[in-house]
């Protein structure tokens, strides 16, 4: 490209014809719509949200169980980011795995067969997660659930509902659920990064034999780390706006607890807006509409801390 | 060099003494395969539940890194646990994966009739009806979607290529795109509302505004897609075609985007097959209806993930049909999404350029 755009300049005055310029003012517009959707995006939420951001707290109370837009919207932020640290928490290291597997350990011809299995993951509808979640996953966990608060109940994590017993609609189960659906959006970037390992490093450090895990952990992992981190960043983001599944399995209270397995959940910004906006009327929309704004800049700052770490790290690392 | 030969002890007794520290090689298959036999002998004669069975099989393996602790140290043994644990995190991955599937053909398969696919719920109550209205929903609003979000993908992506040149313009751009990437689906489906409702007033339901908030989902997708291929189009081709004096943008329309057509076609099916799952815009804009309609710019649009979330979210008294009509639902918008896939591979397959990929 550069090539020919040096050659136009040094001639003396390329011929530019309407067909030419049209075509280019298409393609720039086309750029710039771009531009215009996500500043729309803003704008609109914005000015739909703001009525609701300034409503008091008589106007709006009786939706929001008599609190103002801020009083509703933190623990709405708190169930948010908590449920997806928790699939995180499960999904990374298991991603890591399954990534390490498919690069590394798997038999080279299995391996792209292999790739293709986990992005089906990546294909099934989030709806379907959310029927596996309500209808399954739930049920077979409910007595793992039992157990767990019989045996690790003093852990506040676990201590299940104050009258005994447990709630398998909860928010752990909520958090496996997302982090099924993060795990191939993870795998997929740590596969990528760790298949660009440098074969010479991978190389050197068996010639000084070195196991397979001392090369992965020598060679892979200080090449793959930012790699790994903005994978998880990302998945962070699609795990903090992640709607249905939550909003089918979780039976939420809007409170703020720590609780994993009890009754009363924290809910989150996007499955506390697909529950009430179907039902929503007057200022109340507005006030959904501004959680979705708190949401947008959550999830905007998460892929951003993303982007800016791959961005800092990118001349020593495959992360590019 | 006769005497040399004659101290150097045999190669079977070398092979011996270097092998003494370290397990045969049939070990770790033959842990592995009799973990799975007790497993499989332990699930069929009904001792312990499937669950428990994988979960014995998988604790029996740990007998291969134990012994490899006792016989080749704790260098050899860390590493044979290390790749057990990463064939078990591999494992463990499969399991959602086969349940989904399972649980969706087994539920949804029986549901699977003419009445299913011809019939709207339109006066239905308990059994009987089927998702004719939400496969028209589906079909027109993600058309609409692939209608908005193609040209202006394809043509950014000519501007990033073609004649962006890494200007400011095009670096932000490219930024946006990004940031678009990320915007979570439910807010793309407040955008819409928000958009709308200053047109049309408060509580508007429109097929056409569930297109654009999945057009708002989908142009990234396209952008980069498109981006991609265009970029991989070789210059020569281009420069070939200057040196013939064809005009830049009947060079992009006869030469660039004929090469990259099938990465093109590619990418705008799997963008396709991402969004037409998408439940949550649809909740908020398109809304529920019972009824079949073709209008995208009047009126409530039911489509297959939100009728599917309804019927068993709110399935009503009984809820044995309605919970049934959503596994039918799920298993339909699973198979067409597949199908999407497969498509997107074998255009990618059969009609790339030969010599490229």
């Amino acid at each position: 490209m550069s090539s020919t755009t040096e050659r136009e300049k040094e001639a003396p005055r390329p011929v530019r014809r309407p067909g030419d310029r049209i075509f280019e003012a298409l393609s720039t517009s086309a750029g710039i719509m771009i531009l215009l959707t996500l500043l729309g995006v803003a704008v609109f939420l914005t000015l739909e949200g703001l009525p609701g951001i300034t409503a008091s707290a008589d106007e709006i109370g009786s939706k929001t169980g008599g609190k103002g837009f801020f009083g509703y919207v933190w623990p709405l932020v708190f169930g948010t980011v908590w449920a997806a640290v928790i699939a995180l928490v499960i999904a990374v290291p298991v991603a890591i795995g399954v990534a390490l597997y498919i690069s590394h350990y798997a038999p080279r011809r299995l391996s792209s067969t292999l790739g293709y299995v986990i992005d089906l993951l990546a294909a099934v509808p989030s709806v379907v997660y959310g029927l596996w979640g309500l209808l399954f996953l739930s049920r077979e966990l409910a007595p793992f659930y039992q157990w767990l608060t019989d045996t690790f109940g003093f852990i506040p994590f676990f201590a299940g509902n104050p009258t005994g017993g447990v709630s398998a609609n909860s928010i752990l189960t909520a958090s496996l659920v997302l982090a099924v659906m993060v795990l191939p959006i993870i795998t997929a970037i740590c596969r990528e990064i760790f298949l660009q390992t440098p074969r010479l490093h991978e190389e050197a450090a068996l010639a000084l034999g070195a196991t397979r895990w001392e090369m992965v952990r020598l060679a892979v992992f200080p090449y793959a780390r930012s790699g790994i981190v903005s994978a998880s960043m990302l998945g962070l983001g699609r795990a903090l706006g992640e709607t249905m599944a939550v909003a089918m399995v979780l039976s939420a209270s809007g409170v703020v607890t720590f609780n994993l397995i009890g009754s009363t959940n924290p809910s989150t910004i996007a499955a506390n807006i697909a529950l009430q906006f179907p039902e929503a009327f007057g200022t109340f929309t507005n006030v959904l509409i501004a959680t979705g704004l708190v949401l947008f800049v959550i999830t905007f700052a998460a892929n951003f801390a993303a982007r800016a770490i791959v961005e800092r790290r990118k001349d020593f690392s495959g992360a590019n | 060099m006769t005497t040399t030969l004659q101290k150097t002890p045999e190669p079977a007794d070398l092979q011996s003494e270097l092998q003494e520290h370290q397990l045969p090689t049939w070990v770790p298959k033959g842990v592995v395969a009799g973990a799975a036999v007790i497993g499989v002998l332990l699930a069929v004669t009904g001792i312990v539940s499937i669950a428990q069975a994988v979960l014995i099989g998988w604790l029996l393996t740990w007998a291969l890194p134990i012994a490899s602790r006792v016989v080749e140290g704790g260098r050899k043994a860390t590493d044979r646990t290390v790749t057990l644990l990463v064939s078990s995190a591999f494992g463990l991955a499969l399991i959602p994966l086969g349940s989904i599937l399972w649980l969706v053909i087994s539920r949804g398969g029986p549901q699977l009739s003419t009445e299913f696919f011809t019939y709207s719920m339109r006066n239905v109550v308990g059994e009987g009806g089927g998702i004719y209205h939400a496969l028209v929903g589906t079909l027109l609003i993600t058309a609409a979607a692939t209608i908005i979000s193609v040209p202006i993908g394809l043509f950014t992506a000519i501007y990033l290529v073609e004649y962006g040149d890494g200007n400011r313009l095009s670096r932000s751009i490219t930024f946006l795109v990004d940031v678009m990437t990320g915007i979570p689906s439910i807010v793309a489906g407040l955008f819409a509302y928000a958009l709308f409702v200053i047109f049309f007033g408060e509580g508007v339901r429109l097929g056409i505004g569930g297109a654009v908030a999945l057009a708002v989902l989908m142009v990234p997708i396209v952008v980069r897609a498109c981006e991609e291929m265009l970029k991989l189009v070789p210059n020569e081709l281009r420069e070939a075609s200057y040196a013939l004096g064809v005009p830049k943008w009947r060079t992009v329309v006869k030469v660039v985007l004929p090469t990259a057509i099938s990465g093109i076609v590619t990418g705008v099916t799997l963008a396709i097959a991402r969004v037409i799952g998408e439940t949550a815009p649809l909740l908020i804009i398109a809304g529920l209806t019972d009824s079949v309609n073709f209008n995208l710019f009047s009126e409530r649009m039911t489509t297959l993930p939100v009728f599917t979330y309804f019927s068993v979210k709110f399935p009503g008294v009984p809820p044995e049909a309605s919970i049934d009509r959503g596994w039918g639902a799920a298993l339909v918008l699973i198979i067409i999404v597949m199908l999407l896939n497969l498509v997107a591979r074998a255009v990618s397959y059969f009609f790339s350029p030969k010599g490229e990929r």
